[in-house]
């Protein structure tokens, strides 16, 4: 088992509420993740979502080390991201749902979730398409000096778009404060991203001279601690980085995407989901260090399903936009 | 007052340069922006004045800058991004069509994309195909996006400071060959609506629909036709979106014929879509066919009597009103 324990501050009651709360955001993810998956076999969601279950770590070990005014950009896989940050279960929902109580009064969906009041510039539908709006926020957060970082989430897939490789650069070039945290989840939708990625992936980072570093994307106290530092270290105008977070998808590229087989075994996905569970090892650390007993995480897992369950009951409840809305805020 | 005149490029430079004084949050990214201000110097002396925290040279990475505009655009700036040469748009169509058009509407009204993007067109520079294309319509096509097309100093300098304050993404087309071209423009402060076409002549017997560098073409034919009895009304929309329809559809309605002018290509392009505007909206007010003259449907060739055919002229625009108006 991984671990990231030699922080002297471990122990302090300010560093076992984080990693307790670390431990329910991830939970919460996960549950939100499990009732999205239900909303679309029981044919309430319109639509398809691409579900974030296993990589749950990243999200959170990354989000904790930011405030509420940093800005992330999201992906079609964005649900972990938004939650990390602080969305509230009942609005996503709705969104999902295509209500007007969602973030975006239905407009966006799943895959657009946006919010400013987290610092959440939107989840993205083109593969690497926020990676100039990452940049453009980190580029107005130094313009404007007031200190805030950007987080750029994207998948290996993106790896794959030049747009990427531009904005590093620039990045490098202007000593920009975001992080590029690349969420290897080492499936490019159906293909393998061994067969679609030459080199290596920080080799890709460093050749700009970003900042580059790898973690094991399972174990969120480990994402934390290297995207504390980065963070800080884009603060103090240090520059960009590139976080290359190995993690593993559970589900299919959709929730749709069921028989798998043709491109991964099931072997290999219960390997991830038995010995490489984001919450499972770091459920089996908070017992370890003794911050905690079985019933309390198991309190926290009950009060998360019942947090998800009034969510989706909020949305399901919820009225669709009048038709009057289609041509509203096409201009501002 | 008497009135000064000042080139095209100069009017760009101004509304830049004073909307750059007015608000601090206003900057300039682009290809040879800063030192060489631009190819064409129309930015010349700014980042002397702003400094190269406000006019900052890139690198050649279209896509990547204009995606660092919506992003700086959506948290506080309002970047102005420079795209040298109009064909480049094509580097930059995720960014501008999938998300700084789609922003707003796709959050609900949450996220703003306050960014101008000024690029150029047209042909007759002897600069082939890819150095010589007229895109507008592409823009134009796409809801979120607003488009703007001066033809005189005067309106470019309104229009610009307009589509800096804009609070959404506006897309600045810019006649290469019109920069040295001057006209009266105001030294003080003012700006010009987006939406609103402007009758750049007044007739009776034949409409002239014209934009960007078309509006010097169909004022020339005007002239011409003047001499021969033919009194042509010229209107130039500025934007063709937002679309003045209701200037548009008033002119046709009193003269009866249209012809329609603008250098991107016909095909469904603008041309086409202000001809349906006209046949929808003034069909019985008509003596003629409504006349498309844009691009010939063809890249633009290098060789210059084969690029000089492949744009309407003074000549042109000129016969086809003829043979209209004598129809009748």
């Amino acid at each position: 088992m991984s671990s990231a324990t030699t922080n002297p501050q471990a122990g302090t009651a300010a560093q076992q509420e984080l990693w307790l709360r670390a431990y329910r955001q991830m939970v919460r993810i996960r549950l939100f993740e499990e009732q999205v998956n239900e909303l679309y076999t029981r044919a309430l969601m319109p639509g398809l979502a691409h579900l974030y279950s296993g990589e749950e770590a990243v999200a959170v070990g990354i989000c904790e080390a930011l405030t509420v005014q940093d800005y992330i950009t999201s992906t079609h896989r964005g649900h972990g991201h938004c939650l990390a940050k602080g969305a509230a279960p009942d609005r996503m929902f709705a969104e999902l749902l295509g209500k007007e109580a969602g973030y975006c009064r239905g407009k966006g969906g799943s895959m657009h979730i946006a919010d400013p009041a987290t610092g959440n510039l939107g989840a993205n539908a083109i593969v690497g398409g926020s990676v100039g709006i990452a940049t453009g926020a980190a580029f107005a957060a130094k313009r404007l000096g007031n200190g805030r970082v950007a987080i750029c989430f994207f998948g290996e897939g993106a790896l794959g778009q030049g747009s990427l490789y531009e904005v590093m650069n620039l990045a490098q070039l202007w000593k920009l404060p975001v992080i590029y945290v690349c969420e290897n989840n080492m499936y490019n939708e159906y293909t393998h991203f061994s067969e679609t990625t030459a080199g290596t992936i920080l080799g890709r980072a460093g050749a700009f001279g970003l900042e580059a570093a790898p973690v094991d994307g399972q174990d969120v106290r480990a994402v934390y601690e290297v995207a504390s530092r980065l963070v800080k270290r884009a603060r103090a105008g240090g520059g960009p980085a590139f976080l290359q977070a190995d993690t593993y998808r559970y589900s299919g590229h959709h929730v749709g995407d069921i028989n798998r087989e043709y491109y991964r075994s099931k072997q290999e996905e219960q390997h991830w989901k038995t010995d490489r569970d984001p919450i499972k090892l770091h459920a089996n650390w908070l017992l370890e260090q003794g911050y905690v007993d079985a019933g309390a995480l198991d309190r926290i897992t009950s009060e998360a399903r019942t947090e998800m369950e009034a969510a989706v009951k909020f949305a399901v409840a919820a009225p669709y936009p009048s038709i009057d809305q289609v041509d509203q805020d096409v201009y501002a | 007052m008497s009135e000064r005149e000042i080139t095209f490029a100069q009017a760009i430079r101004e509304a830049l340069a004073e909307e750059m004084r007015r608000d601090s949050r206003v900057c300039i990214f682009g290809e040879d922006v800063a030192e060489a201000g631009t190819p064409f110097k129309v930015l010349s002396g700014l980042v002397e004045e702003f400094g190269s925290e406000r006019v900052l040279d890139t690198p050649i990475s279209e896509a990547g800058f204009t995606g660092i505009g919506v992003g700086a655009a959506m948290t506080g700036l309002r970047p102005v991004v420079d795209i040298m040469f109009g064909d480049f748009i094509t580097l930059t169509m995720d960014q501008m069509v999938n998300q700084a058009a789609k922003a707003h509407y796709m959050s609900g009204g949450h996220w703003r994309v306050p960014m101008v993007m000024r690029t150029t067109l047209g042909a007759t520079r002897r600069s082939a195909a890819q150095h010589s294309q007229s895109l507008h319509a592409w823009f134009s096509h796409v809801p979120g996006l607003k488009v703007v097309l001066p033809s005189t100093p005067y309106d470019a300098k309104g229009l610009l400071k307009t589509a800096i304050r804009d609070e959404n993404p506006v897309v600045f087309f810019e006649d290469k060959m019109m920069y040295k071209q001057k006209g009266p423009v105001p030294a003080e402060d003012y700006t010009i609506p987006l939406g609103v076409a402007d009758v750049k002549r007044s007739g009776e017997d034949i409409t002239l629909v014209a934009t960007s560098s078309m509006v010097q073409v169909a004022l020339g034919a005007a002239s011409l036709l003047e001499k021969e009895g033919i009194s042509a009304e010229v209107v130039d929309p500025r934007t063709t979106w937002p679309l003045d329809e209701r200037t548009i559809l008033d002119s046709v309605k009193k003269t009866s014929r249209a012809i329609v002018m603008d250098e991107g290509y016909g095909r469904y392009g603008v041309t086409a879509e202000i001809a349906a505007v006209i046949a929808e909206g003034a069909f019985y007010d008509l003596d003629a066919p409504v006349k498309r003259m844009g691009a010939m449907h063809v890249p633009i060739p290098f060789s210059p009597p084969l690029e000089d055919v492949t744009v309407p002229t003074e000549e042109t625009v000129f016969e086809a009103a003829r043979q209209m108006c004598s129809k009748s």
